[in-house]
Protein backbone atom coordinates (compact mmCIF):
# COMPACT_ATOMS: atom_id res chain seq x y z
CA UNK A 1 0.00 0.00 0.00
CA UNK A 2 1.54 3.27 -1.12
CA UNK A 3 0.87 6.18 1.20
CA UNK A 4 1.28 9.91 0.72
CA UNK A 5 4.48 9.86 2.74
CA UNK A 6 6.14 7.62 0.16
CA UNK A 7 5.67 10.45 -2.31
CA UNK A 8 7.22 13.07 -0.04
CA UNK A 9 10.63 13.07 -1.84
CA UNK A 10 8.76 13.44 -5.12
CA UNK A 11 6.95 16.56 -3.86
CA UNK A 12 10.12 17.93 -2.28
CA UNK A 13 11.89 17.72 -5.63
CA UNK A 14 9.38 20.31 -6.80
CA UNK A 15 10.98 22.85 -4.45
CA UNK A 16 13.91 23.14 -6.88
CA UNK A 17 11.54 23.80 -9.77
CA UNK A 18 9.64 26.38 -7.73
CA UNK A 19 12.90 28.08 -6.74
CA UNK A 20 13.97 27.98 -10.41
CA UNK A 21 10.76 29.76 -11.42
CA UNK A 22 11.16 32.32 -8.63
CA UNK A 23 14.88 32.89 -9.19
CA UNK A 24 14.54 33.14 -12.95
CA UNK A 25 11.49 35.38 -12.74
CA UNK A 26 13.06 37.70 -10.17
CA UNK A 27 16.33 38.05 -12.11
CA UNK A 28 14.63 38.70 -15.44
CA UNK A 29 12.25 41.09 -13.68
CA UNK A 30 15.25 42.90 -12.20
CA UNK A 31 16.97 43.11 -15.59
CA UNK A 32 13.79 44.63 -17.04
CA UNK A 33 12.58 46.63 -14.05
CA UNK A 34 15.73 48.59 -13.22
CA UNK A 35 16.32 50.08 -16.71
CA UNK A 36 12.58 50.81 -16.94
CA UNK A 37 12.70 52.68 -13.64
CA UNK A 38 15.70 54.73 -14.79
CA UNK A 39 13.83 55.48 -18.02
CA UNK A 40 10.72 56.49 -16.13
CA UNK A 41 12.56 58.85 -13.80
CA UNK A 42 15.25 60.27 -16.08
CA UNK A 43 13.93 59.55 -19.58
CA UNK A 44 12.16 61.88 -21.98
CA UNK A 45 8.40 62.02 -22.31
CA UNK A 46 8.06 59.26 -24.93
CA UNK A 47 10.21 56.88 -22.91
CA UNK A 48 8.20 57.63 -19.78
CA UNK A 49 4.97 56.95 -21.62
CA UNK A 50 6.21 53.63 -22.97
CA UNK A 51 7.34 52.47 -19.53
CA UNK A 52 4.01 53.48 -18.05
CA UNK A 53 2.09 51.47 -20.65
CA UNK A 54 4.34 48.44 -20.07
CA UNK A 55 3.95 48.61 -16.28
CA UNK A 56 0.20 49.21 -16.59
CA UNK A 57 -0.33 46.22 -18.87
CA UNK A 58 1.67 43.69 -16.90
CA UNK A 59 0.24 44.85 -13.59
CA UNK A 60 -3.40 44.82 -14.72
CA UNK A 61 -3.64 41.43 -16.41
CA UNK A 62 -3.99 38.17 -14.44
CA UNK A 63 -0.94 35.90 -14.55
CA UNK A 64 -3.22 33.09 -15.73
CA UNK A 65 -4.21 35.07 -18.84
CA UNK A 66 -0.60 36.10 -19.52
CA UNK A 67 0.60 32.50 -19.31
CA UNK A 68 -1.98 31.33 -21.84
CA UNK A 69 -1.52 34.34 -24.09
CA UNK A 70 2.25 33.84 -24.32
CA UNK A 71 2.37 30.05 -24.25
CA UNK A 72 -0.34 29.42 -26.86
CA UNK A 73 -0.39 32.73 -28.68
CA UNK A 74 2.56 35.10 -28.78
CA UNK A 75 5.60 32.81 -28.59
CA UNK A 76 4.32 30.31 -31.21
CA UNK A 77 3.29 33.21 -33.47
CA UNK A 78 6.86 34.54 -33.23
CA UNK A 79 8.14 31.11 -34.18
CA UNK A 80 9.34 29.98 -30.75
CA UNK A 81 8.13 26.71 -29.37
CA UNK A 82 9.05 27.02 -25.73
CA UNK A 83 8.81 24.39 -23.04
CA UNK A 84 6.49 25.24 -20.13
CA UNK A 85 9.31 26.05 -17.70
CA UNK A 86 11.06 28.55 -19.99
CA UNK A 87 7.77 30.16 -20.96
CA UNK A 88 6.69 30.45 -17.31
CA UNK A 89 10.00 32.03 -16.30
CA UNK A 90 9.75 34.54 -19.13
CA UNK A 91 6.15 35.49 -18.29
CA UNK A 92 6.89 35.74 -14.55
CA UNK A 93 9.91 37.87 -15.47
CA UNK A 94 8.05 40.22 -17.84
CA UNK A 95 5.37 40.70 -15.22
CA UNK A 96 7.78 41.12 -12.35
CA UNK A 97 9.62 43.67 -14.48
CA UNK A 98 6.48 45.77 -14.43
CA UNK A 99 6.18 45.51 -10.64
CA UNK A 100 9.89 45.96 -9.99
CA UNK A 101 10.05 49.05 -12.17
CA UNK A 102 7.57 50.65 -9.76
CA UNK A 103 9.53 49.50 -6.70
CA UNK A 104 12.76 51.00 -8.07
CA UNK A 105 11.04 54.14 -9.29
CA UNK A 106 9.65 54.75 -5.79
CA UNK A 107 13.07 54.16 -4.27
CA UNK A 108 14.78 56.43 -6.81
CA UNK A 109 12.31 59.23 -6.25
CA UNK A 110 12.84 59.04 -2.50
CA UNK A 111 16.48 60.08 -3.00
CA UNK A 112 16.78 63.83 -2.70
CA UNK A 113 17.44 65.70 -5.91
CA UNK A 114 20.45 67.41 -4.34
CA UNK A 115 22.40 64.17 -4.68
CA UNK A 116 22.06 64.20 -8.44
CA UNK A 117 22.86 67.89 -8.69
CA UNK A 118 25.90 67.46 -6.43
CA UNK A 119 27.20 64.65 -8.62
CA UNK A 120 26.79 66.80 -11.72
CA UNK A 121 28.61 69.68 -10.00
CA UNK A 122 31.53 67.35 -9.31
CA UNK A 123 31.81 66.90 -13.06
CA UNK A 124 30.12 63.51 -13.36
CA UNK A 125 28.17 62.81 -16.49
CA UNK A 126 24.45 61.98 -16.28
CA UNK A 127 25.12 58.26 -16.59
CA UNK A 128 27.98 58.38 -14.06
CA UNK A 129 25.74 60.15 -11.58
CA UNK A 130 23.02 57.57 -12.02
CA UNK A 131 25.36 54.60 -11.87
CA UNK A 132 27.62 55.66 -9.01
CA UNK A 133 25.40 57.86 -6.87
CA UNK A 134 21.73 57.09 -7.48
CA UNK A 135 21.66 53.35 -8.16
CA UNK A 136 23.70 52.16 -5.16
CA UNK A 137 21.26 54.00 -2.90
CA UNK A 138 18.20 52.93 -4.90
CA UNK A 139 19.07 49.25 -4.64
CA UNK A 140 19.51 49.42 -0.87
CA UNK A 141 16.28 51.36 -0.34
CA UNK A 142 14.41 48.97 -2.61
CA UNK A 143 15.31 45.81 -0.69
CA UNK A 144 12.16 45.69 1.50
CA UNK A 145 9.98 46.18 -1.56
CA UNK A 146 12.01 43.48 -3.19
CA UNK A 147 11.37 41.08 -0.30
CA UNK A 148 7.68 41.68 -0.91
CA UNK A 149 8.13 40.98 -4.61
CA UNK A 150 9.87 37.72 -3.75
CA UNK A 151 6.89 36.63 -1.64
CA UNK A 152 4.45 37.61 -4.39
CA UNK A 153 6.32 35.85 -7.19
CA UNK A 154 6.82 32.76 -5.03
CA UNK A 155 3.10 32.43 -4.48
CA UNK A 156 2.34 33.24 -8.12
CA UNK A 157 4.79 30.60 -9.31
CA UNK A 158 2.26 28.01 -8.09
CA UNK A 159 -0.11 29.20 -10.83
CA UNK A 160 2.40 27.93 -13.42
CA UNK A 161 1.06 24.44 -12.70
CA UNK A 162 -1.57 25.19 -15.36
CA UNK A 163 1.17 24.76 -17.98
CA UNK A 164 2.41 21.59 -16.30
CA UNK A 165 5.71 22.94 -14.93
CA UNK A 166 6.90 20.28 -12.49
CA UNK A 167 6.87 22.58 -9.47
CA UNK A 168 5.42 21.85 -6.03
CA UNK A 169 1.73 22.18 -6.87
CA UNK A 170 1.85 20.11 -10.09
CA UNK A 171 3.52 17.27 -8.23
CA UNK A 172 1.05 17.62 -5.36
CA UNK A 173 -1.84 17.22 -7.75
CA UNK A 174 -0.28 14.09 -9.25
CA UNK A 175 0.08 12.67 -5.76
CA UNK A 176 -3.57 13.47 -5.02
CA UNK A 177 -4.58 11.60 -8.17
CA UNK A 178 -2.32 8.64 -7.39
CA UNK A 179 -3.38 8.24 -3.76
CA UNK A 180 -6.94 9.63 -3.95
CA UNK A 181 -6.08 11.38 -0.72
CA UNK A 182 -6.43 15.16 -1.13
CA UNK A 183 -5.97 16.39 2.42
CA UNK A 184 -2.39 15.54 3.30
CA UNK A 185 -0.68 16.37 -0.04
CA UNK A 186 -2.25 19.83 -0.14
CA UNK A 187 -1.27 20.45 3.47
CA UNK A 188 2.30 19.41 2.68
CA UNK A 189 2.36 21.75 -0.33
CA UNK A 190 0.88 24.55 1.78
CA UNK A 191 3.48 23.98 4.48
CA UNK A 192 6.31 24.11 1.93
CA UNK A 193 5.05 27.39 0.50
CA UNK A 194 4.66 28.96 3.95
CA UNK A 195 8.19 27.87 4.83
CA UNK A 196 9.59 29.29 1.58
CA UNK A 197 7.64 32.55 1.95
CA UNK A 198 8.71 33.37 5.49
CA UNK A 199 12.18 31.85 5.19
CA UNK A 200 12.98 33.80 2.04
CA UNK A 201 11.57 37.06 3.36
CA UNK A 202 13.72 36.70 6.48
CA UNK A 203 16.81 36.10 4.36
CA UNK A 204 16.21 39.23 2.27
CA UNK A 205 15.73 41.29 5.43
CA UNK A 206 19.08 40.07 6.75
CA UNK A 207 20.67 41.28 3.50
CA UNK A 208 18.88 44.60 4.02
CA UNK A 209 20.30 45.06 7.51
CA UNK A 210 23.77 43.99 6.34
CA UNK A 211 23.91 46.41 3.41
CA UNK A 212 22.25 49.29 5.22
CA UNK A 213 24.22 52.53 5.35
CA UNK A 214 23.58 54.30 8.67
CA UNK A 215 21.93 57.65 8.15
CA UNK A 216 20.62 56.81 4.69
CA UNK A 217 16.91 57.48 4.45
CA UNK A 218 15.93 54.01 3.29
CA UNK A 219 13.88 53.08 6.32
CA UNK A 220 10.63 51.73 4.99
CA UNK B 1 -22.26 33.85 -36.68
CA UNK B 2 -18.87 35.40 -37.21
CA UNK B 3 -15.95 34.65 -34.92
CA UNK B 4 -16.18 37.94 -33.09
CA UNK B 5 -19.96 37.89 -32.60
CA UNK B 6 -19.81 34.44 -31.10
CA UNK B 7 -16.74 35.30 -29.04
CA UNK B 8 -18.30 38.44 -27.59
CA UNK B 9 -21.50 36.66 -26.60
CA UNK B 10 -19.38 34.00 -24.87
CA UNK B 11 -17.25 36.60 -23.11
CA UNK B 12 -20.23 38.53 -21.82
CA UNK B 13 -21.62 35.45 -20.09
CA UNK B 14 -18.29 34.86 -18.37
CA UNK B 15 -17.83 38.51 -17.56
CA UNK B 16 -21.16 38.57 -15.72
CA UNK B 17 -20.05 35.64 -13.57
CA UNK B 18 -16.77 37.39 -12.82
CA UNK B 19 -18.68 40.50 -11.79
CA UNK B 20 -20.91 38.37 -9.56
CA UNK B 21 -17.86 36.92 -7.84
CA UNK B 22 -16.43 40.39 -7.33
CA UNK B 23 -19.73 41.85 -6.14
CA UNK B 24 -19.79 39.28 -3.34
CA UNK B 25 -16.05 39.25 -2.60
CA UNK B 26 -15.23 42.95 -2.46
CA UNK B 27 -17.60 43.98 0.38
CA UNK B 28 -17.06 40.72 2.31
CA UNK B 29 -13.27 40.97 2.09
CA UNK B 30 -13.31 44.57 3.33
CA UNK B 31 -15.50 43.54 6.28
CA UNK B 32 -13.23 40.60 7.07
CA UNK B 33 -10.19 42.86 6.84
CA UNK B 34 -11.70 45.32 9.32
CA UNK B 35 -12.82 42.50 11.62
CA UNK B 36 -9.43 40.78 11.66
CA UNK B 37 -7.62 44.05 12.29
CA UNK B 38 -9.92 44.95 15.20
CA UNK B 39 -9.57 41.43 16.61
CA UNK B 40 -5.80 41.69 16.49
CA UNK B 41 -5.54 45.13 18.04
CA UNK B 42 -8.38 45.05 20.58
CA UNK B 43 -9.01 41.35 21.16
CA UNK B 44 -7.80 39.57 24.29
CA UNK B 45 -4.69 37.52 23.96
CA UNK B 46 -6.45 34.41 22.65
CA UNK B 47 -8.53 36.23 20.05
CA UNK B 48 -5.65 38.31 18.78
CA UNK B 49 -3.47 35.20 18.60
CA UNK B 50 -6.09 33.36 16.54
CA UNK B 51 -6.65 36.32 14.22
CA UNK B 52 -2.89 36.83 13.85
CA UNK B 53 -2.34 33.16 13.08
CA UNK B 54 -5.13 33.21 10.50
CA UNK B 55 -3.58 36.22 8.76
CA UNK B 56 -0.06 34.74 8.80
CA UNK B 57 -1.37 31.46 7.41
CA UNK B 58 -3.39 33.02 4.60
CA UNK B 59 -0.56 35.39 3.67
CA UNK B 60 1.92 32.54 3.52
CA UNK B 61 -0.19 30.29 1.30
CA UNK B 62 -0.51 30.87 -2.44
CA UNK B 63 -4.14 31.68 -3.22
CA UNK B 64 -4.23 28.75 -5.67
CA UNK B 65 -3.36 26.37 -2.87
CA UNK B 66 -5.98 27.90 -0.55
CA UNK B 67 -8.57 27.56 -3.28
CA UNK B 68 -7.70 23.94 -4.05
CA UNK B 69 -7.75 23.09 -0.34
CA UNK B 70 -11.19 24.67 0.10
CA UNK B 71 -12.62 22.90 -2.92
CA UNK B 72 -10.81 19.55 -3.04
CA UNK B 73 -9.49 18.86 0.46
CA UNK B 74 -12.21 20.15 2.81
CA UNK B 75 -14.90 17.78 1.40
CA UNK B 76 -12.74 15.00 2.85
CA UNK B 77 -13.54 16.53 6.25
CA UNK B 78 -17.22 16.66 5.38
CA UNK B 79 -17.23 20.36 4.46
CA UNK B 80 -18.56 20.80 0.96
CA UNK B 81 -18.97 24.00 -1.06
CA UNK B 82 -20.25 24.42 -4.63
CA UNK B 83 -17.59 25.86 -6.98
CA UNK B 84 -18.81 29.46 -6.90
CA UNK B 85 -18.85 29.60 -3.11
CA UNK B 86 -15.58 27.73 -2.73
CA UNK B 87 -13.98 30.43 -4.87
CA UNK B 88 -15.69 33.21 -2.93
CA UNK B 89 -14.57 31.77 0.41
CA UNK B 90 -10.96 31.37 -0.71
CA UNK B 91 -10.82 34.86 -2.24
CA UNK B 92 -12.46 36.57 0.74
CA UNK B 93 -10.19 34.85 3.26
CA UNK B 94 -7.06 35.66 1.30
CA UNK B 95 -7.91 39.25 0.43
CA UNK B 96 -9.31 39.92 3.91
CA UNK B 97 -6.07 38.72 5.48
CA UNK B 98 -3.97 41.03 3.29
CA UNK B 99 -6.32 43.98 3.82
CA UNK B 100 -6.28 43.51 7.58
CA UNK B 101 -2.55 44.30 7.59
CA UNK B 102 -3.24 47.75 6.15
CA UNK B 103 -6.11 48.38 8.55
CA UNK B 104 -4.07 47.22 11.52
CA UNK B 105 -1.26 49.57 10.53
CA UNK B 106 -3.79 52.37 10.18
CA UNK B 107 -5.36 51.71 13.60
CA UNK B 108 -1.91 51.72 15.18
CA UNK B 109 -1.11 55.04 13.51
CA UNK B 110 -4.03 56.87 15.11
CA UNK B 111 -3.08 59.17 17.96
CA UNK B 112 -3.75 57.73 21.42
CA UNK B 113 -5.37 61.03 22.35
CA UNK B 114 -8.35 60.12 20.18
CA UNK B 115 -8.94 57.03 22.24
CA UNK B 116 -8.52 58.89 25.54
CA UNK B 117 -10.87 61.63 24.40
CA UNK B 118 -13.51 59.08 23.45
CA UNK B 119 -13.22 57.42 26.84
CA UNK B 120 -13.45 60.72 28.70
CA UNK B 121 -16.66 61.43 26.78
CA UNK B 122 -18.06 58.28 28.36
CA UNK B 123 -18.01 56.09 25.26
CA UNK B 124 -17.78 52.35 25.67
CA UNK B 125 -14.86 50.57 24.02
CA UNK B 126 -17.19 49.36 21.25
CA UNK B 127 -18.52 52.86 20.57
CA UNK B 128 -15.00 54.22 20.56
CA UNK B 129 -13.77 51.66 18.02
CA UNK B 130 -16.84 51.91 15.77
CA UNK B 131 -17.35 55.67 15.83
CA UNK B 132 -13.90 57.13 16.44
CA UNK B 133 -11.12 54.74 15.49
CA UNK B 134 -12.42 52.77 12.51
CA UNK B 135 -13.71 55.71 10.42
CA UNK B 136 -10.24 57.24 10.57
CA UNK B 137 -8.35 53.97 10.17
CA UNK B 138 -10.43 52.97 7.16
CA UNK B 139 -9.59 56.21 5.37
CA UNK B 140 -5.90 55.80 6.05
CA UNK B 141 -5.93 52.16 4.94
CA UNK B 142 -7.89 52.87 1.77
CA UNK B 143 -4.94 53.10 -0.67
CA UNK B 144 -3.70 49.72 0.55
CA UNK B 145 -7.19 48.25 0.41
CA UNK B 146 -7.53 49.52 -3.18
CA UNK B 147 -4.39 47.62 -4.12
CA UNK B 148 -5.77 44.44 -2.65
CA UNK B 149 -9.06 44.88 -4.52
CA UNK B 150 -7.11 45.18 -7.77
CA UNK B 151 -5.34 41.92 -6.95
CA UNK B 152 -8.73 40.39 -6.13
CA UNK B 153 -10.03 41.35 -9.58
CA UNK B 154 -7.03 39.76 -11.28
CA UNK B 155 -6.96 36.63 -9.13
CA UNK B 156 -10.69 36.06 -9.57
CA UNK B 157 -9.58 34.32 -12.80
CA UNK B 158 -8.36 31.43 -10.63
CA UNK B 159 -12.00 30.47 -10.03
CA UNK B 160 -11.84 28.65 -13.36
CA UNK B 161 -9.69 26.01 -11.64
CA UNK B 162 -12.67 24.78 -9.63
CA UNK B 163 -15.02 24.95 -12.60
CA UNK B 164 -16.66 28.35 -12.21
CA UNK B 165 -17.63 29.59 -15.69
CA UNK B 166 -16.10 33.04 -15.26
CA UNK B 167 -14.35 35.26 -17.80
CA UNK B 168 -11.11 33.32 -18.16
CA UNK B 169 -12.88 29.96 -18.15
CA UNK B 170 -15.13 30.89 -21.07
CA UNK B 171 -12.19 32.39 -22.97
CA UNK B 172 -10.20 29.20 -22.49
CA UNK B 173 -13.17 27.10 -23.54
CA UNK B 174 -13.75 29.23 -26.62
CA UNK B 175 -10.08 28.92 -27.51
CA UNK B 176 -10.36 25.14 -27.39
CA UNK B 177 -13.16 25.39 -29.97
CA UNK B 178 -11.63 27.97 -32.30
CA UNK B 179 -7.92 27.98 -31.46
CA UNK B 180 -7.18 31.61 -32.09
CA UNK B 181 -5.22 32.21 -28.88
CA UNK B 182 -3.81 35.65 -29.69
CA UNK B 183 -7.17 37.30 -30.37
CA UNK B 184 -8.96 35.43 -27.60
CA UNK B 185 -6.46 35.86 -24.77
CA UNK B 186 -5.42 39.40 -25.63
CA UNK B 187 -9.08 40.47 -25.62
CA UNK B 188 -9.51 38.74 -22.28
CA UNK B 189 -6.36 40.45 -21.01
CA UNK B 190 -7.72 43.85 -22.01
CA UNK B 191 -11.04 43.21 -20.25
CA UNK B 192 -9.21 42.44 -17.00
CA UNK B 193 -6.98 45.48 -17.47
CA UNK B 194 -10.10 47.55 -18.09
CA UNK B 195 -11.73 46.31 -14.87
CA UNK B 196 -8.54 46.93 -12.88
CA UNK B 197 -8.21 50.45 -14.27
CA UNK B 198 -11.86 51.31 -13.60
CA UNK B 199 -11.54 50.00 -10.04
CA UNK B 200 -8.41 52.08 -9.47
CA UNK B 201 -10.17 55.23 -10.67
CA UNK B 202 -13.33 54.44 -8.69
CA UNK B 203 -11.45 53.90 -5.45
CA UNK B 204 -9.46 57.08 -5.99
CA UNK B 205 -12.79 58.89 -6.32
CA UNK B 206 -14.01 57.30 -3.11
CA UNK B 207 -10.80 58.35 -1.38
CA UNK B 208 -11.36 61.95 -2.42
CA UNK B 209 -15.04 61.80 -1.41
CA UNK B 210 -14.23 60.46 2.03
CA UNK B 211 -11.35 62.82 2.67
CA UNK B 212 -11.66 64.91 5.80
CA UNK B 213 -9.67 68.12 5.49
CA UNK B 214 -6.97 68.29 8.14
CA UNK B 215 -6.90 64.54 8.72
CA UNK B 216 -4.28 63.88 6.05
CA UNK B 217 -1.55 61.51 7.09
CA UNK B 218 1.33 63.46 8.51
Amino acid sequence: MVTVWDYLPYILEGVWWTLGLVGGGLLLGFAIGLPLAVAQVYGNRILKGLVEVYAWFFRSVPLLVLLFLFYWGIFPALGYKLDPLTCSILVLGFRSGGYQSQIFRGAMQSISEGQFIAARTLGMSNSQAIRHIILPQTLRIAIPGWANEYAIILKDSAICFVLGVMEILTRTRYVVMATLEPLLPYFIAGGLFILLTYGGTKLVNIVYEKTRIPGLIGRM
Amino acid sequence: MSFWEEFISYLIQGWITTLEILAVCIPLSILLGLGLAVARVYGNRLISLIAGGFVALLRGLPLVVTLLIVFFALPKLGIFFPPFWAAVIAFVMCSGAYQSEYVRGAIRSIDIGQSLAAQSLGMTKLQEVVHIILPQAFRRALPGITNEIIYLILYSSLAYLVGVQELFAVAKHFNSLQFRPIEIFSTTALIYAFMATIATLAFRKIEVKLRIPGLEIT
